[in-house]
């Protein structure tokens, strides 16, 4: 039991490995972005995507293509995007905030006019 | 062999916290779950030996943007609030929904990409290539893209303080 154990620990890390934390992460925030209704939590469910995703762009990278570095400045800019989007949904949830009191997404079902 | 007990406990802790971070009912700890899962995303990338891409998602995900989700929780959250959780309907579809894209996923992942090929090159991208390739205008040269997200940023910071400031 022992020897098993050091010897699948003195092997390195598999893709296989790192591909699979980045597929839970994918799929928790499938289940968030479906369950959830409050805004903000949607919001971090789609982050939870985006790291995800982001996560397996770098491994590929690393591991299949080590002297290309095309998966890791996609990844730099993933990044940069996802900022971008983080900073203007926000604004929009407290807009939304501010004018309904409210950012339950069942809730808000009335336009402005 | 310390980078596998370092890589394993990791993955576990991004497992653990990124379930956590969609099934609780209270914001503030879904937010701190998700600033975990990005804290060890960035270890992984530590791992993978790309040191700028650990700083650039540490300084941005981890920085940046976990600070406006907490501005934006307490925008519009009461202390100790919980939201309501959805139909048990709604629930099992969607975890039937995340369990049935696993399953494919995992099945595509585990029949099609073999360990052999895999090796983990242990060389560090040095920073001044990084630089050239991201200030460069040839082949596998990022400057067009570079210059596109900040016209981007720029758009985003204009557009967010235009959409939340106040109107009178």
């Amino acid at each position: 039991m022992y020897e098993i154990i050091v010897d699948f620990l003195s092997m390195q890390v598999p893709l296989v490995a790192y591909l699979s934390v980045g597929l839970v992460m994918f799929f928790a925030g499938v289940y968030g972005f479906l369950t959830r209704k409050n805004l903000l939590m949607m919001l971090i469910a789609i982050e939870l995507m985006l790291n995800g995703a982001d996560l397996n762009f770098a491994v590929f990278n690393r591991y299949l293509y080590p002297q290309q570095h095309e998966g890791m400045f996609f990844t730099i800019f993933a990044i940069a995007v996802a900022a971008c989007e983080t900073a203007v949904a926000i604004a929009i949830i407290i807009n939304i905030y501010r004018n309904l009191n409210n950012i339950d997404v069942e809730k808000i079902d009335e336009m402005k006019y | 062999m310390l980078e596998q007990i370092i890589f394993y406990v990791l993955s576990f802790v991004v497992v653990f916290c990124s379930i956590f971070a969609v099934t609780t009912r209270r914001v503030i700890r879904s937010a701190t779950c998700l600033l975990l899962v990005l804290l060890c995303t960035a270890a992984f990338y530590l791992l993978l030996n790309y040191h700028f891409l650990m700083a650039v998602q540490i300084a941005v995900y981890a920085g940046g943007v976990m600070v406006l989700f907490i501005f934006g929780i307490m925008l519009t959250h009461k202390p100790g609030d919980s939201v309501d959780n959805a139909s048990w309907k709604r629930r099992l579809g969607a975890l039937v929904a995340s369990v049935a894209g696993i399953a494919l996923c995992g099945g595509i992942i585990y029949f099609n990409v073999s360990n052999a090929v895999a090796t983990l090159a242990h060389d560090e991208l040095a920073v001044q290539q990084l630089g050239t390739q991201l200030m460069g205008t040839g082949k596998f040269q990022y400057l067009l893209v570079f210059e596109l997200i900040s016209i981007l940023l720029l758009a985003c910071i204009v557009g967010a303080i235009m959409v939340a400031r106040k109107r009178k």
